[in-house]
Order: C-alpha cells, then sequence, then structure tokens
C-alpha cells in the first residue's frame, strides 16, 4: 500500500468511526419494536440529514472498502499490484452505486 | 513453513489483526447485499417491507447478530489502529484487543437479546 492509499484508509477510518457508532444506535433504536419499512421511510423520507449522514457514510465506506480489498488481493491472492488495484476500483463504484441507489431508495419519496 | 516464521501467530496481536482483517472482508462482502435490500424501497413499499418479514426468521436474525458483531469488532479494532498510529501509547495493547472482542461480543448479545 502506498503512502496515499494508507492516507485515504485512515482518513476514510477516522469519518466512519463516530458514523458507525451513530449506525450501531439506529440499529438498536429501530429494533426496539421489530423493524417495518413503514417506521424506517417514516424516518428517512424527505430528510437531508439522513440524506447526508448515509451520503457521507457511503462514499467513506466505499473508498475504505476498497483499498482494503486492493490490499487483501495483493497480499493474499496471485493478482499483481495492478491487477489489485483495478479490481479494487470496480469494487469500490459498485459500492458507491449500490450505496448511492439504497440512499436514495430510503430518502426520495 | 517453519515454526521461527509462524511463531507470531501464537500473538493476541496477530490474531487481532487478522480479526480485523477478517471481518472488514466480511462486510465488504455483505455490504452490497445490504445497499439491494434497501433498494428495494425503490420498487415498492411493500417489496421492502416484504423482505423486512423475511428478516424475522430467527437464523436471519442470528445473522444479523453476527454482523452487528463483526461491525462493532471492525470499528472497535480499528479504533486502537488509529490510536497506536496517532499517539504515544503502546502499553496494553493486547488488553485493548481482548476488550474490544469482549464489548464487540456484548454488543452483539444485547442485540440478539432485543430482536428476540
Amino acid at each position: 500500500m502506498n503512502v496515499r492509499l494508507y492516507v485515504w484508509q485512515r482518513a476514510t477510518a477516522a469519518v466512519m468511526a463516530p458514523l458507525v457508532l451513530g449506525h450501531l444506535a439506529v440499529i438498536f433504536y429501530a429494533t426496539r419494536q421489530g423493524l417495518s419499512a413503514a417506521d424506517i421511510l417514516a424516518r428517512t423520507r424527505g430528510s437531508i440529514v439522513w440524506a447526508a449522514y448515509y451520503g457521507l457514510f457511503v462514499a467513506a465506506a466505499s473508498i475504505h472498502a476498497a483499498i482494503g480489498i486492493r490490499n487483501i488481493f495483493s497480499e493474499w491472492s496471485p493478482f499483481n499490484e495492478r491487477q489489485a488495484g483495478f479490481l479494487a476500483i470496480l469494487f469500490g463504484l459498485l459500492l458507491a452505486l449500490l450505496g448511492a441507489r439504497a440512499v436514495a431508495a430510503v430518502v426520495l419519496s | 513453513m517453519t515454526a521461527r516464521l509462524t511463531k507470531h501467530r501464537d500473538s493476541a496481536l496477530w490474531l487481532a489483526a487478522m480479526v480485523h482483517r477478517i471481518s472488514g472482508l466480511a462486510l465488504a462482502i455483505f455490504l452490497p447485499f445490504h445497499f439491494l435490500a434497501l433498494g428495494l424501497a425503490i420498487d415498492s413499499d411493500a417489496r421492502f417491507e416484504s423482505f423486512l418479514r423475511w428478516t424475522d426468521q430467527p437464523l436471519v436474525k442470528f445473522a444479523e447478530g453476527g454482523l452487528v458483531f463483526l461491525l462493532a469488532v471492525h470499528l472497535l479494532g480499528g479504533l486502537r489502529v488509529l490510536v497506536i498510529e496517532n499517539f504515544a501509547w503502546r502499553d496494553g495493547q493486547k488488553q485493548l484487543a481482548t476488550l474490544a472482542a469482549a464489548v464487540s461480543v456484548l454488543i452483539a448479545v444485547g442485540f440478539l437479546a432485543r430482536v428476540f
């Protein structure tokens, strides 16, 4: 892992730490009486705050996970650095795309 | 592999690093499915609700408890790494790693107690 990727991975980790804590709190809150689509969507639909919160979360997670996957590919698989980097970028883009779609699904009415 | 080359694997901190890597890999594999499930709300609220009712099955709830553990242990293990790298705090790392695992188990058990 080069210095640029190292800094990105640590920076996204630092951004995500409070977001993950908040997410765990939301999980505990949302499951207090069983999950329901109506409850979840009532909280998130039309909310700029939830859109920003989970939008930032998706962006940081996509970068963080892609760098982690790149490290695992380059250390634990026969792929060379270039191939590992290419697959990691594809994975990061997939996560960002699906994540943005998920945020849109629960925020936009 | 010779015993000399694998001796570091007896260390609790090697295990902590491995737990961090495996939990991160598992979360990365889970994330696309998590996003696809939430994306069901694009089609209709009813499809999303139907999926949530599927998650009421005991086995799915246990799997969710496992995911909560993975998320917590990756968070706490990651915070330990950030502390080591950014502050002059080197003492008690084995105890900290053990505490991170124990707290993660408690969080997962707390989640399971809530959903069952």
